[in-house]
């Protein structure tokens, strides 16, 4: 008998822009016989066969109040389509599929949807957010990176990184996209699809944020003589704090941060010393949205240092530097001690 | 419900997050919540200071936020205080602000 679903059915979005070959990851993904148990939201028809899989059609209405408060930037009917397949699955009447993949449309911003399903009263009990999967042309990919604001945004948010029509490109071209992609995100994990064997469970599975992959010498600001910076101004900044962190200062901090720089603020990762606890505590935002913090079992390596990984368009690395420093350290009053 | 749009069953603030397996959240039981929020009350206040107003817990469900001039609006959680803040103050609370980040290093001695 198979597993009962679990109490969070994580979604995965599978995002990038548009012929960068997200429907051929799905379709691949899907031969896995680990995926079996997936269902599949697809905000278009597609042409691959989902004969033992389920298939919803999206189409792209928003409901946005006037007040801009993000927990109103709620995707209607993605949110509705989520719901009705976990009606369904609630009934008997779909299979018991542990996971939901969501394939968006190449213009799609992923903040939206991310945001619906993090937001939506309902939904917001019965899943959670799994991987951001974003797909980048290793052909058009550069181009699209200057010209498309949407293109960038994709890969800030990312977990995983898949370079694809890598047969396609010329080598030197691939290399130099992968470390642009790499200056953008440092923290996401990055496949090339056409040589690397796709594990699905190592794209689907969470792991340890990725913020091992940011250690605060690879300072990524680029400089204005930088020959890969953006000509939006993306900026990524990897920073490590020896002192325990104060928690009610962080939250004060970052809640404010996002308030006033959500926008330009596309990723926000760290694992954080907080002081009292024995072990790390997890943070992971994309814009104005955070996911609740993870306690993690035990630090991902011997570092205990809390570190923390901002992609930024347009605002200095080392103002956001000092800023975090001067609201989380842990102040001198017997009461901010206790942790 | 959320104050500022009025949608019934309003998103958990990720600082009060909901105490469950994995999650990290002092909102665990009754003494750890109060305590959390006097913790926040005083953190937050620290900032406040720069611009002349203040917070203050009401009833451990909510907090009242106040201006110099005694403008004063009652805000969910953090999420909210911000909004809050500037709509009373009538400009940006900036945490990126070169005054109020040498006021904050100042305290921090």
């Amino acid at each position: 008998m198979a597993d009962p679903p679990p109490d969070f059915t994580p979604v995965i979005l599978i995002t990038g822009f548009l012929g960068s070959g997200k429907t051929t990851l799905l379709q691949r993904l899907l031969l896995d016989p680990a995926l079996s148990d997936t269902a599949v939201l697809i905000n278009e028809f597609g042409e691959i066969g989902l004969d033992h899989h389920l298939l919803e059609r999206i189409d792209e209405t928003m409901v946005m109040l006037r007040s801009g408060c993000v927990c109103c930037t709620i995707r209607g009917e993605l949110s509705a389509a989520i719901k009705d397949l976990y009606s369904r699955r609630e009934r008997g009447l779909l299979p018991p599929f542990r996971r939901l993949v969501i394939e968006s449309t190449g213009l799609a911003d992923p903040f939206p949807i991310l945001s619906t399903v993090r937001s939506d009263p309902v939904l917001r009990h019965h899943f959670c957010l799994g991987n951001v999967i974003t797909t980048v042309d290793a052909v058009n990919g550069a181009q699209q990176l200057d010209a498309q604001p949407e293109s960038v945004k994709q890969i800030a948010v990312a977990d995983r990184l898949v370079l694809t029509k890598t047969d396609l490109a010329t080598a030197d071209a691939a290399d130099r996209l992968t470390q642009r992609l790499r200056h953008i995100n440092p923290g996401a994990a990055l496949w090339r699809s056409a040589e690397d064997d796709l594990d699905a469970n190592a794209l689907l599975s969470a792991d340890g944020d990725g913020v091992e992959r940011c250690q605060p010498a690879d300072r990524r600001d680029h400089t204005p003589g930088d020959q890969h910076r953006h000509a939006d101004d993306i900026r990524t900044l990897a920073l490590s704090f020896d002192e325990p962190v104060d928690w009610t200062g962080f939250g004060i901090w970052l809640t404010m941060l996002l308030h006033r720089h959500g926008e330009a603020l596309l990723r926000v990762k760290g694992i954080l010393n907080i002081a009292g606890p024995e072990t790390p505590v997890a943070v992971h935002g994309v814009q104005h949205l955070v996911h609740p913090p993870r306690h993690l079992n035990a630090w991902p390596d011997g570092d205990r240092r809390s570190r923390l990984v901002f992609i930024a368009r347009g605002l200095d690395p080392a103002v956001i530097e000092r800023s975090f420093r001067a609201f989380s350290s842990v102040p001198y009053t017997p009461m901010a001690r206790e942790g | 419900m959320c104050a500022l749009c009025g949608v019934l069953g309003g998103v958990e603030h990720w600082t009060d997050a909901v105490a469950r397996p994995g999650v990290f959240t002092r909102n665990t039981d009754a003494v750890s919540r109060r305590r959390e929020r006097t913790k926040r009350v005083v953190a937050a206040n620290r900032v406040l200071a720069h611009y002349r107003m203040n917070l203050a817990d009401w009833q451990g469900s909510a907090f009242v936020l106040s201006s110099a001039t005694g403008k004063t609006e009652i805000v969910d959680n953090l999420a909210h205080l911000w909004i809050a803040a500037e709509r009373l103050l009538g400009r940006p609370c900036d945490p990126l602000d070169g005054d109020l980040i040498a006021l904050m290093e100042r305290e921090l001695g």
